[in-house]
This record gives structure tokens, C-alpha cells and sequence, in this order.
């Protein structure tokens, strides 16, 4: 429906539009991680585009490729009533380099999904004003959502109890088995260490 | 109300003292004034609503009505739904201000055992934070099962016992309805 952007897209950045597909009505266009901030100005404030509505951000992790994070972005436009999917992928196989540009000075709505990104997927968003972590706490350390964090490892911020303190075990109750709860098939996918090993 | 009497028993008369013991009557009075504090989190809350409104009635009856916001004037400690590791610290200290005597009632699977939250962000089951009373599976658990735990800390509270107890189903209300396996070699 909006494959009308990704013509103007590719016509306006040439290179920096690295490859583009249309599936199921959902256009995408996967972008230079340098020229993020420029095509996200000029979704917004071109009349043609006029992207007005910020949908979300997030990032995904594939360990396999390099660049290994994926960073998404949905916009859509009020006015105009078509959507885009924009993607750009930064960092490397030891997350450096994992970094892009800030576009919550284009659309404010961006700035907690960034820090939610930050967060989870370990994304640094230049420009942010406020880069904190916002659902995880502080002494939280990596994120979480990168694939070899393994699955099974919790950082309590309070000490659990022992069972010899408890009088119980504090496995899991009946109708669960240890081994049951874990939807992953990796417990532990290709585990790196965290600094506390 | 005037002064103290003291009573003096007759040891000729034959029936002139009466037993008790005063942990018995201690017992009965707090099982019936258990002020509760619903520390609600999650989903499991929707339920609670329904266990102390009028349909089931589910604290009211049993002398537990009145919520205490603070933890210093509440018995019971609700804890209704999932517990972050984030919520944790606040879960303890609201524990650990609860004066004794006082009782913990996980509500849910995910507060006894972090259900199927099983990741790095959640508690799995608030007795690894706290020591818990009873336990309520459910996800959520049926108003008769809530009440059927509240009970049976009633009981618990009475005897002076502190090992912690579950509440376990009597019978699947929908035995013989559904069927959830099918066999090939069934008799039908």
C-alpha cells in the first residue's frame, strides 16, 4: 500500500538505502545506521511522507549475523494513512559499535522506547537525553534480551532465603517439575559471561 | 469497667474452676480479626475484586474485611500476583514492618512459585523473599479455592502452626465434561 515510500526513500538516499521489501502490506526499508536520523527527519517533515505518528521502536537480536542488533522503528502517518518500517543494523559480535542516532528529537514518544531498547537489547542512542535503563533496575547487569544471556540467570536484588532458613525446599511447587517453566530451548545459548561468571 | 476482683476458687466446692488455655483463645481471637493488606501486582487482582465483593463475600464472613494500608496495623499479608525482582526489596520491607503476630497468603501461581514467569526478571515464588502461610495455585485460583486457603489459615492460626500450608483442588469441576486426552484404544 505505502510502497510509495520506499520508491521516494530510495530515490531521495540512493546508497543509504540498503535493500527493501514489501510483505503481507508491510513495507520495510532497511537503512544505513548513518543516515538513520536523516531519513527519520525526512520521513517526518517532507509533505509526502509526513510520518507524524511515532508507533515504535524496538531491537532484536540475531547472534548470527554481524552486525548482530537490529533496531526497528514503525511510523505511521495520520494525514496520509500509510505506515513504514524502518531498520538499521549496528554492533558487532562483542556488541561494540552498538550505537545509532537519537530520533527522539523528531518524535518525543521516542525517547522511554529507547531507553526501553537501551535497556533489554543494549542499544546506545546518541543524543538521548536521559539513556537510563527503565524497566530493569540499576544493578541490573548486561540485557537481558541479547541471546546469549542465558535464560536461566536472575539477579535478586534481595538475597533469597536459604532452605535450611526457609524449613522447605524452594524448588518449584507441585504441578511444576524443575524443569518445567522454561519455554526456551536454549537454557543456556552460547553462554558469555557477564563480569560475574 | 471497675477495679480488678480477684477471684478465689473453692477447692471443696466440686465444681467451682473451669479450663482453658489462653494461646486457645488467643488463637480464636486473631483467626477472627485478620486485617488484611492486599499488596496486589498483577492480574490476580481482578480476582481478588471478585472474592471480596458480594458474590462470594470471601474476607467479610471470615472476619477478614478491613484492608490496612499501612503494615504496621494489617495481620495478613496478601501478596496478589507476580513479583518483579524489582518489587522484591518493597515486598520484604512491607513484611518486615508487619507487626507480629503476622501471616503471609501467596495468591496465585505466581506468587507461589513465579508460575510460568520463569525468566530474569521475575521472583519465582515469594518464599524465596519471605516466609509464606498458605499458598493458593490458581492462575487465577477460583474464589472457593481463595476461600479454602483463608480457611485453612484459620485452622493454621488456631492451632498455633507455622508449617505452611497448599491448597490442593477436591475434584476437577470438569471431569467428565472434557475430555483432555484422546485414546485410540478408548472404549467408545
Amino acid at each position: 500500500m505505502s510502497e510509495r515510500v520506499l520508491e521516494v526513500l530510495k530515490a531521495k538516499f540512493g546508497d543509504a538505502v540498503l535493500r527493501t521489501h514489501s510483505q503481507f502490506g508491510d513495507d520495510t526499508a532497511i537503512v544505513d545506521p548513518k543516515s538513520w536520523k536523516a531519513v527519520c527527519r525526512f520521513l517526518r517533515d517532507d509533505p509526502q511522507m509526513s510520518f507524524d505518528m511515532f508507533t515504535d521502536l524496538c531491537g532484536v537480536d540475531f547472534p548470527d549475523r554481524n552486525p548482530r542488533i537490529e533496531v526497528v522503528l514503525h511510523l505511521y502517518s495520520t494525514q496520509r494513512r500509510h505506515r513504514v518500517r524502518l531498520k538499521c543494523a549496528v554492533g558487532d559480535e562483542d556488541m561494540g559499535g552498538c550505537e545509532v542516532d537519537s530520533i527522539c528529537d523528531l518524535w518525543v514518544g521516542a525517547s522511554w522506547f529507547e531507553r526501553e531498547t537501551y535497556d533489554l537489547v543494549g542499544v546506545t542512542f546518541k543524543g538521548h537525553p536521559d539513556l537510563r535503563r527503565i524497566l530493569m533496575y540499576p544493578e541490573f547487569e548486561g540485557h537481558p534480551l541479547l541471546k546469549d544471556y542465558p535464560a536461566d540467570r536472575t539477579q535478586p536484588l534481595v538475597p533469597y532465603r536459604t532452605e535450611a532458613e526457609a524449613g522447605l525446599p524452594l524448588g518449584k511447587l507441585a504441578p511444576f517439575r524443575d524443569d518445567e517453566g522454561m519455554p526456551f530451548p536454549h537454557r543456556v545459548h552460547n553462554a558469555r559471561e557477564f563480569g560475574d561468571s | 469497667m471497675g477495679e480488678l476482683k480477684q477471684v478465689t476458687l473453692d477447692a471443696s466446692e466440686s465444681s467451682g474452676f473451669a479450663t482453658t488455655k489462653l494461646d486457645a483463645l488467643l488463637g480464636w481471637a486473631r483467626k477472627w480479626s485478620l486485617f488484611k493488606y492486599p499488596f496486589v501486582t498483577a492480574c490476580c487482582g481482578m480476582e481478588f475484586m471478585s472474592l471480596t465483593s458480594p458474590r462470594f463475600d470471601g474476607t467479610a464472613r471470615f472476619g477478614a474485611e478491613a484492608p490496612r494500608f499501612s503494615p504496621r496495623q494489617s495481620d495478613l499479608l496478601w501478596v496478589v500476583g507476580t513479583i518483579s525482582q524489582r518489587q522484591a526489596p518493597v515486598l520484604k520491607r512491607i513484611y518486615e514492618q508487619m507487626m507480629e503476630p503476622k501471616w503471609v497468603l501467596a495468591f496465585g501461581t505466581c506468587a507461589s512459585c513465579g508460575g510460568f514467569y520463569d525468566n530474569y526478571t521475575t521472583v519465582a515464588g515469594i518464599d524465596k523473599i519471605i516466609p509464606c502461610d498458605v499458598y493458593v495455585p490458581g492462575c487465577p485460583p477460583r474464589p472457593e479455592a481463595v476461600i479454602d486457603g483463608l480457611m485453612l489459615l484459620q485452622d493454621k492460626i488456631a492451632r498455633g502452626d507455622k508449617t505452611p500450608g497448599i491448597v490442593k483442588p477436591y475434584q476437577d469441576p470438569a471431569a467428565g465434561v472434557v475430555k483432555l486426552r484422546r485414546s485410540k484404544d478408548s472404549s467408545e
